[in-house]
């Protein structure tokens, strides 16, 4: 290839200087590649690697801005860990929450794609419509929401109230708390997963459909048997990017209270997650050695899990 | 590359036959979605849409009314006429650090956006239309690096941070994220089917540079897909919340979202003012979204079916 421009530049070129270009040119062709992909690998080299070893090496350390000297513990911090209460309260919180606001969630998205993929005047409003909450921030959601379940004066007591129910103070107990935030997390991202399925069904042929109405397939067979099938790779995709965020679940439980003690997720910590836990290790505690040590783990669990969902989900779909 | 994108799904190359679907009419093909919507369909659809509105509708209902308002039963369902006045007090408000948050948050989304969209567009650029030793490792590195999530890291950043003396410093929160894989990414794939391999030949003939057939020849090409990214990019850091929460933890000198839970916290009485410092932080995405819609889920989609 770099022999190719040659023999052209006596003819084409008749520019000043046009002798030395062919050597300029072939230098040019080896390195600019690498200067055009450099940038990327410098910086995560700086900003991401290094943290990522650095972590190993602070998780066998009691490293603390508290302490002048940092001595190597071991594996004393994960030791630790597996005694901590307060770290197997945030698990359970997580994938709690998770699984609570994930199911429903993919459920919904499937349908709704199901219903934006049909023939109906109007529909890029509906389709914009769902989209919408994905431009609006996490922290806007959560205050919204926290305010909609707002003990006192908020909505949704209030529609309790209207049909004769108790009103629920929903940050008090574990399952009130799962709930709100879960619909925090459903709101923001059912029509973002929607859209995606829709874009997989989109590409699914018609034949099908219409082979399998001749045959007598009802709707509900055709969408179990031809739709969810082929939307496999789509499915696995968005449980996978659903499971790596949902298990760093953060600033909608966060905001979920007010305040000072915000990073505790309730009095209980009722809804404090691992990614609030490993905050607050940090940065009120001041323990970055075990801060460290349950940044390894959380990032063990989401691999774990993600594998998990992986087969699970591979399972299902070609169970049907 | 065949990103399914909103357009119309693939055509059917036979005539449609007029096949009866429940009774109705027979179709004409035309390529559109598989069926007509029935009327749960639409009811459905109905709801969702409703759901989907609803919260920031009433972010608006609330931002327009007093404070008092906020908790009235039955709740005020249509904006008041207090809206201006509910803006510009929490504009002048002092502690609110809600003008000094928008003018951060526009520095570090527009700092992103110039440079994941540059450097996304000359990297991937080359991995598209480059040959150079090395090529395929260095992308299957880019892409296993988009798995790795900023928690995991999140120690000796902070750290690194606080040794630099960017704690509270916007740079904390722009150097780490100038440049991102799935910008590369994306710009690949619309490289590959965007720029004609005869263009960048005929360039080369002509005895331009690498660097002047980027400029001339690649760059004009990638316009469309750079704004998608764009727009994605500034969204993404216009929204985010936990990095900047980590490093910009003192309240002088917030971004817009880190500024609003300061505000919501302080001011927790005057919901009018909370809410009317979130329309301020909300609205222009969603006037952006709307305009630019069908772009942004194309990109949305691409990323998504690339994995």
């Amino acid at each position: 290839m770099k022999d190719r421009a040659d023999p052209h530049v006596s003819t084409a070129g008749g520019r000043p200087g046009g002798l030395r270009r062919p050597s300029w040119a072939r230098l040019d062709q080896k390195i600019s590649p690498y200067l055009y992909v450099l940038p990327f690998f410098v910086l995560f080299a700086i900003f991401g690697l290094y943290p990522l070893g650095y972590t190993v090496w602070i998780s066998l350390t009691d490293q603390s801005p508290m302490s002048p000297e940092t001595s190597f513990v071991g594996a004393e911090n994960f030791t630790r860990l597996l005694e901590d209460s307060r770290f197997w309260n945030s698990v359970g919180n997580t994938i709690g929450m998770f699984i609570v606001a994930t199911i429903p969630q993919l459920m919904m998205a499937l349908i709704l794609a199901n219903w934006l993929n049909r023939r109906l005047r109007g529909i890029g409003f509906f389709r914009m419509a769902i989209a919408i909450p994905i431009v609006t921030s996490t922290a806007v959601v959560a205050l919204v929401f926290g305010m909609f379940f707002a003990r006192d004066y908020g909505l949704a007591n209030g529609i309790l109230e209207m049909f004769g129910m108790e009103r629920i103070d929903w940050r008090a107990s574990r399952w009130t708390s799962w709930m709100s935030i879960a619909s925090m997390v459903d709101w923001r991202w059912t029509g973002y997963n929607a859209l995606i399925y829709l874009a997989a069904m989109q590409a699914i042929s018609r034949d099908m459909y219409e082979a399998a109405e001749l045959d007598g397939a009802s709707r509900m067979r055709q969408f179990w048997q031809i739709t969810v099938p082929l939307l496999k790779p789509t499915i696995i995709f968005t449980v996978t990017i659903s499971t790596i965020y949902g298990l760093q679940l953060f600033t909608e439980p966060l905001m979920f209270t007010s305040g000072s003690g915000a990073l505790s997720g309730g009095s209980t910590g009722q809804f404090q997650t691992i990614t609030m836990y490993l905050v607050q290790v940090m940065r009120t505690y001041h323990q970055w050695g075990y801060a460290g040590a349950i940044a390894l783990v959380l990032f063990l669990l989401i691999v774990v899990m993600s594998a998990i969902n992986f087969l699970l989900v591979r399972r299902i779909s070609s169970d049907r | 590359m065949t990103a399914p994108t909103m357009s119309a799904p693939p055509h059917d190359t036979k005539p449609a036959p007029a096949k009866k679907v429940r009774g109705r009419k027979p179709q004409h093909d035309d390529g559109g979605p598989v069926r007509r919507a029935g009327p749960l369909t639409v009811g459905g659809l109905i709801v969702a849409a409703f759901l989907s509105i609803f919260p920031l509708y009433w972010m608006v209902v609330v931002a327009s009314r007093s404070s008092e308002a906020a908790y009235s039963w039955p709740p005020h369902l249509l904006p008041g006429g207090n809206l201006g006045e509910n803006v510009q007090r929490v504009l002048d408000n002092p502690d609110a650090a809600i003008v000094r948050g928008l003018v951060n948050s526009m520095i570090v989304s527009g700092t992103i956006t110039v440079t994941t969209v540059f450097f996304g567009a000359l990297a991937g650029f080359a991995f598209a239309k480059l040959r150079f030793r090395g090529k395929n490792v260095l992308l299957l590195a880019i892409l296993l690096t988009m798995m790795v999530p900023i928690q995991l890291g999140i120690v000796p950043l902070y750290i690194i941070m606080s040794e630099l003396g960017w704690l509270n410093d916007v740079k904390a929160v722009i150097v780490p994220f100038l440049i991102s894989g799935f910008g590369i990414f994306l710009m690949r794939q619309y490289s590959i089917q965007a720029i004609p391999d005869e263009l960048i030949e005929a360039a080369r003939v002509d005895g331009c540079s690498t660097w002047r057939i980027f400029w001339n020849v690649a760059a004009p090409a990638l316009r469309p897909a750079a704004g998608v990214l764009g727009l994605l990019t500034f969204m993404q850091y216009w929204n985010d919340f936990f990095w900047p929460f980590i490093v910009l933890a003192d309240p002088g000198n917030p971004t817009v979202q880190i500024s609003l839970k300061t505000l919501n916290s302080a001011y927790h009485q005057d919901l009018s003012q909370v809410f009317a410092g979130m329309v301020i932080a909300t609205v222009p995405l969603v006037v952006v979204f709307i305009l630019f819609f069908r772009q942004i889920i194309s990109g949305i989609m691409e990323g998504a079916t690339k994995g």
